[in-house]
């Protein structure tokens, strides 16, 4: 595929060749790969022929990129429902590996890999880094959590192909995590924004500023975060803070990625297929349109997804991007349809209350919501932590910045909350995903 | 003539004064005097310590929030007026006070009053000016 690889003075990677496939190709690719697909998920997993038959759809009828709208949806439910294995399209003995995503409710969520899926996931990944520039030469620090969860052995696998050296290091014990960093020269981290905000911080404590570490690229995912949040990394840090986008049910990280533009994740569409639908009625939606994200895996071998609801709230960017690649973008993610919050019949995102703290304080500090009832009715409390450039030693000036973040909060969510200052570090700092909300609403 | 004052921010919750002393007990740091403001929610104490320096630092490493602040440091005779006088030298220039609080030490006869002042410069000219005594980090420890 070299002809059609932008060799950028050598600067990206040569797997990078299907991000810069003319249109016209990458479709056609999609549709080869779609119609193999839906025939070996058609003729080995029972409940997705039931689905198609219910539809009266056979395999034969996919004759275009668009008839994927003809064929059924699935859903987290669907994956709980057939657990163990009832969504694997191989015989065992074809698979090679298994991840799980933490089931918070019930059985986890089970997913399968052949030895070509983990080749596959190997490369999106080795794309994703090499979409962030990074090469041999880099020192990649991971701190995904290595075990079931995809994230530590779906970037290790990327970054080890990519040719850079590997530093398996998984998540928690921050203040190792800091010494390797300062020790072994990394270049680039892989992690939760928010816990490398964690890192950092705690980098301070001991007096080491990440800024005079040679470490310049941040590989941040399995979480939600706002550009404000990027804004405060990169400040604070002097790294390029990159979002990448992945779940499980379609390989792990390494669907989506940004490039050095920073402007919207472009996905690996020649591997998942893309489409934003209207969450309520299931309707196609075209690009630039806001909706749910739906994403079909067109290679998969061991678990393939139709058309895989994700919950996650973006768009297709219709433009094409200043870097060069052809691959659509999407927009980044910033809520999920179960992200969601209903406060006295008010639909409430958390990514709301970023906003106005944002607005209120500068830079993004770390908070938390917390839902309870009191006589039937919700009462939300915004808990904040002060920070060195919020905190006064005067109680006027803390009181006013309390109240400025309650009015700001109001004018945001048309809601009263109770706002309350809490010390540093009292917010639990997660080294998965944030725990943003706590909702005891069900416990009275 | 100003004096370093360290301000942590304190959750009113149980323990959480107790163990910034206990800290500073460890490294042997003696605090000559303090300040405690709270609200409801929260507080912030300050302390005024010889090795302010060394103190932050621990404080901080144990994760404490903590601002040095610049107070003005005070001496007056420990007698009825004695506030009073310096008081009124203040309203007559119009110098604002955020905070004050007062202490007294080894000398019985003085009192030690410690202001943050929004313009403590002019403050401290003008106390002098006044004659009243401004004193340093030297003469306080």
């Amino acid at each position: 595929m070299s002809e059609y690889w932008h060799d950028y003075n050598g600067a990206f990677h040569p797997v990078s060749a299907p991000d810069y496939l003319p249109v016209k190709q990458l479709q056609a690719l999609q549709l080869q790969r779609l119609q193999a697909m839906v025939q070996q998920a058609y003729h080995n997993v029972p409940l997705v022929r039931q689905r198609m038959q219910e539809r009266g759809v056979t395999p034969e009828d996919i004759k275009s990129l668009s008839d994927l709208s003809r064929l059924p949806f699935t859903t987290k439910t669907d994956l709980r429902d057939t657990y163990p294995k009832g969504l694997f399209a191989t015989p065992l003995k074809d698979i090679v590996r298994l991840h799980a995503s933490s089931g918070t409710t019930g059985k986890p969520i089970v997913v399968a890999y052949t030895q070509e899926d983990v080749q596959v996931w190997a490369s999106v990944m080795v794309r994703t880094f090499a979409a962030h520039g990074l090469k041999r030469g880099d020192v990649i620090q991971n701190a995904y959590g290595y075990g079931l969860f995809t994230g530590g052995l779906g970037a290790h696998y990327g970054a080890e192909a990519l040719g850079a050296t590997v530093i398996p290091i998984s998540g928690g014990n921050t203040d190792r995590q800091i010494m390797i960093m300062k020790d072994f020269d990394v270049t680039a981290i892989c992690c939760t924004p928010s816990y490398f905000l964690h890192i950092n911080e705690r980098a301070k404590e001991l007096g080491i500023h990440l800024t005079d570490l040679p470490i310049r690229v941040g590989v941040f995912g399995a979480e939600p975060w706002s550009e404000a949040m990027r804004q405060r990394i990169q400040a604070d840090s002097n790294i390029k803070a990159f979002d990448i986008y992945g779940l499980s049910e379609i390989i792990g990280p390494g669907v989506a990625s940004e490039c050095v533009e920073q402007a919207g994740l472009h996905i690996f569409e020649d591997h998942f297929y893309p489409e934003i639908i209207n969450p309520q009625t299931g309707e196609v939606l075209p690009d630039g349109e806001e909706g749910e994200l739906v994403l079909t895996t067109l290679s998969k071998k061991a678990m393939p997804m139709l058309r895989y609801r994700t919950r996650d709230i973006t768009s297709i960017i219709p433009e094409p991007c200043a870097c060069g690649r052809t691959i659509r973008r999407v927009q980044r993610i910033k809520r999920r349809t179960d992200d969601m919050l209903i406060i006295r019949g008010i639909n409430v995102f958390p990514s709301q209350i970023e906003s106005a703290l944002l607005s209120a304080e500068g830079t993004l500090p770390h908070y938390q919501i917390i839902l309870t009832r009191d006589k039937g009715l919700d009462q939300m409390e915004v808990q904040v932590e002060v920070t060195p450039e919020t905190f006064s030693d005067q109680i006027r000036k803390l009181e006013e910045l309390r109240q400025k973040i309650a009015s700001e909060v109001h004018t945001t969510l048309g809601l009263q909350v109770r706002v309350t200052l809490v010390e540093p570090h009292t917010i639990q700092r997660s080294e998965g995903k944030a725990k943003r909300v706590i909702d005891k609403r069900g416990e009275l | 003539m100003k004096i370093q004052q360290l301000s942590i921010f304190l959750e009113n919750k149980p323990g959480h004064l107790s163990s910034i002393c206990q800290e500073l007990a460890k490294a042997n740091l003696n605090i000559l005097t303090l300040s405690l403001a709270d609200t409801q929610q929260f507080g912030i104490l300050r302390l005024i310590l010889r090795d302010w320096e060394k103190a932050k630092q621990i404080l901080q490493t144990a994760g404490f929030l903590v601002n040095v602040t610049e107070v003005v440091a005070l001496e007056v005779e420990d007698q009825p007026g004695g506030l009073a006088r310096v008081l009124e030298v203040l309203e007559t220039a119009n110098i604002n006070i955020e905070y004050m609080y007062a202490f007294t030490f080894r000398r019985g006869d003085k009192a030690n009053l410690v202001f943050r002042f929004s313009a403590p410069d002019a403050a401290i000219a003008l106390l002098q000016e006044k004659g009243i005594n401004v004193i340093g980090a030297v003469e306080l420890f």
